[in-house]
């Protein structure tokens, strides 16, 4: 029983990183109708950027979080800026295709940069873990800050869309981009700070993954980004609490097959349910029903 | 007629290679090393490696390391009152390169092949090598493949040779009877490994009480498998994988609170070296290495000592494979009495033999001796790594 909440709370733990990667996927998808393959990429320059601030320059865990969430941020923009924007008009092919390029030259300048080799990354999280009954259930320190952190990410976040102006704009530019134009949204103005919510929460899962699992190399982000996009379309791709929903799902699922089916399947577990979900609802478990105009 | 003349010319050139090599062989004994020795009665031996590139650090210590040999046998005098002459090249650790740089080794005269120094340029090589029947040691490609030609032989274990002799070294030395195994399904090495370190397990007292396995796509969260180990009451866990993923399931054990003892292979070797690695995770870690620079016999002192003065670094295991390699090669020549005007085939075919009788003690095992198929019969050797630094173990 012990070792079941263990892994339940280890698969949580996983999936709340999931979730907040996830989210970036979703809310660009939702308003730029775009699949951001870059997105998994910007975690790892965020992770090396805490990374160096850390080791290189020395700076205390918070200013190195902040640091790397501005970089990530203004990375965010440009990527948008440079590569996407110039095909807002194209088919939505050769924006995924620029979207796979940019992730590739994210890793190789990470390549040339750091090198191949793989760094241990110092845990930002210095909280003591919790020894629950007898010392049976340890739950680290890195453990309870992602789940506090994703939960509150989550309702920041639903509040910002909610009660803000800019929030507002982003719903009417995801319902109607041409509508939302006419009303006078600044349309660029917020895909452009979509993009920069997405790439600071990038940051922040990134700093998160590389404290919870401390290896850091130039392919660190590439398959955590890929389960992330399979949660953000597990929960309803364009949907903020489908990739929270999704993004814990997942962790869950993955790790509950690791530990009573097999460590080795655990993958292919996870998507077969993925498949299942798709087959009976096509949108997601969140999504919202598309009715096609014919 | 055009027969005869041929037959004629043929045989004056046997008569003046044999009459040059007397001389040579004269020369050798009055002086060795003289430049007279050098002409047309050398032993030539290839090697190659990476030097450049992602694996240079391998390609470099063979190099080194059979550079030191080969000095040390060419100043006492030979093999056979012959010297050595020893040429290494770059190989990037890739099999088309490798072929090449095989190629060009040949065009230079080559004789014996001291490589390759990797396991995936090994295996194309050796299929070149046993068309132009030449006789191949490597010192470390540890792939079953690398050496599948009766030409070929190896220094070190092979991949699931070390399976084999991680549970004998555990189970001879009592270390664990409760063992758990973390290993990698989707790579040949550690899959390999963890089969035969399976079937052989039983055989010495152990109890596998886990059997975990991940993919190359699910490599970061080790806290299930590290869970059942735990659960499973395993004394040691044994990693038959890289450092890279071990550095990770050694930092999360930690986390969990979970201190068994750890055993890895050669894929272990390295860890130290992980940037920003706090070493005190890894205290106490062992590995089946056959080389351990800090032990205090003669040969290795000898060997690091001048190692560390021609190069300024601690040798890895690796140099330590070539250095025997050569010395392997040595004793294999006299077994066979063989000299260098032999050609290329029946220098082969005499050292093929000689490997069968041959008993060579160096630095990586003692009193090492050869199967029909090239491996290698020697006791395993491990160390463990202690106060940040690889030692023996007794």
């Amino acid at each position: 029983m012990s070792s079941f909440f263990s892994y339940l709370i280890n698969g949580i733990s996983l999936g709340s990183i999931y979730a907040i990667i996830a989210l970036g996927y979703t809310m660009v998808y939702g308003i730029a109708k775009m699949l951001n393959f870059a997105h998994g990429d910007v975690i790892m320059v965020g992770s090396y950027m805490a990374f160096l601030a850390m080791g290189s320059l020395g700076l205390p865990p918070v200013l190195a979080v902040l640091l790397a969430v501005v970089v990530c941020t203004i990375l965010g923009i440009t990527i948008e800026k440079i590569a996407y924007k110039p095909l807002r008009k194209a088919p939505s092919l050769a924006v995924l295709i620029t979207a796979i390029g940019v992730s590739y030259f994210l890793q190789n300048v990470a390549l040339l940069a750091f090198s191949a080799n793989t760094k241990m990354f110092t845990s930002v999280i210095k909280l003591p873990p919790i020894v629950l009954g007898d010392g049976s259930i340890t739950i680290s320190g890195e453990t309870q800050v992602t789940i506090v952190a994703c939960v509150i990410i989550m309702i920041v976040l639903t509040t910002f869309i909610k009660k803000t102006k800019a929030g507002q704009a982003m719903l009417a530019v995801s319902e109607d981009k041409g509508a939302a134009e006419l009303m006078g949204v600044n349309v660029n103005g917020t895909i452009s700070l979509t993009f920069a919510i997405g790439s600071a929460l990038a940051a922040i899962a990134g700093v998160l993954l590389c404290s919870a699992y401390p290896t850091l190399n130039p392919y660190t982000g590439s398959m955590p980004g890929i389960k992330a996009f399979v949660a953000a379309v597990f929960g309803g791709i364009g949907s903020i609490p489908g990739a929270f929903v999704g993004g814990i799902l997942l962790g869950v699922i993955e790790n509950m097959s690791k530990a009573y089916i097999s460590s080795q399947l655990s993958d292919a577990i996870v998507f077969t349910v993925l498949i299942i979900v798709l087959l009976v609802k096509p949108t997601g478990i969140l999504g919202k029903k598309i009715s096609e105009k014919v | 007629m055009k027969k005869l003349v041929s037959l004629c010319l043929v045989l004056a050139m046997a008569a003046t290679m044999l009459v040059g090599c007397g001389a040579n062989e004269e020369a050798a004994q009055n002086s060795a090393g003289t430049s007279e020795s050098a002409e047309g009665a050398v032993f030539k031996i290839g090697g190659s490696g990476p030097t450049t590139g992602g694996a240079a650090v391998y390609g470099l210590a063979v190099q080194r390391g059979a550079q030191i040999a080969v000095d040390e046998i060419n100043a006492a005098g030979g093999i056979n009152g012959f010297q050595i002459e020893y040429n290494f090249t770059d190989d990037e650790h890739d099999p088309e390169k490798a072929v090449n740089a095989y190629n060009n080794l040949k065009d230079w005269g080559m004789q014996i092949f001291m490589g390759t120094t990797t396991s995936g340029p090994c295996v194309a090589v050796v299929e070149k090598t046993n068309e132009d029947n030449m006789y191949q040691l490597t010192p470390s490609g540890t792939a079953v493949d690398a050496i599948k030609y009766a030409n070929a032989f190896r220094v070190c274990f092979s991949d699931p040779g070390q399976g084999t002799k991680s549970a004998q070294y555990i189970g001879e030395n009592k270390i664990a009877t409760k063992v758990a195994v973390i290993y990698d399904a989707s790579d040949v090495y550690s899959s390999g490994i963890f089969n035969t370190f399976r079937e052989a397990a039983e055989g010495y007292g152990i109890e596998i009480v886990a059997a975990e396995s991940f993919t190359s796509d699910n490599k970061t969260d080790f806290t299930i498998q590290l869970q059942k180990a735990k659960e499973g009451g395993a004394e040691l866990v044994f990693l038959p994988i890289y450092y890279q993923e071990a550095a990770l399931i050694l930092s999360q054990a930690n986390s969990m609170g979970f201190a068994p003892m750890f055993f890895g292979c050669d894929g272990l070797d390295g860890i130290l070296g992980v940037e920003d690695f706090d070493t005190a995770l890894a205290e106490g870690v062992m590995l089946l290495t056959p080389f351990a620079a800090d032990a205090t016999d003669e040969l290795t002192t000898s060997f690091v000592g001048k190692y560390q003065e021609a190069h300024g670094e601690i040798p890895i295991q690796f140099a330590a494979n070539a250095y025997d390699a050569i010395y392997i090669i040595k004793a294999a020549i006299e077994k066979a009495g063989a000299t260098p005007d032999m050609s290329v085939s029946d220098l082969c075919e005499a050292m093929k033999a000689a490997m069968m009788e041959v008993s060579v003690t160096g630095l990586t095992g003692t009193e090492m001796t050869w199967t029909e198929e090239g491996e290698v019969n020697k006791e395993p050797k491990a160390v463990k790594i202690v106060d940040g630094a690889y030692t023996a173990m007794q």
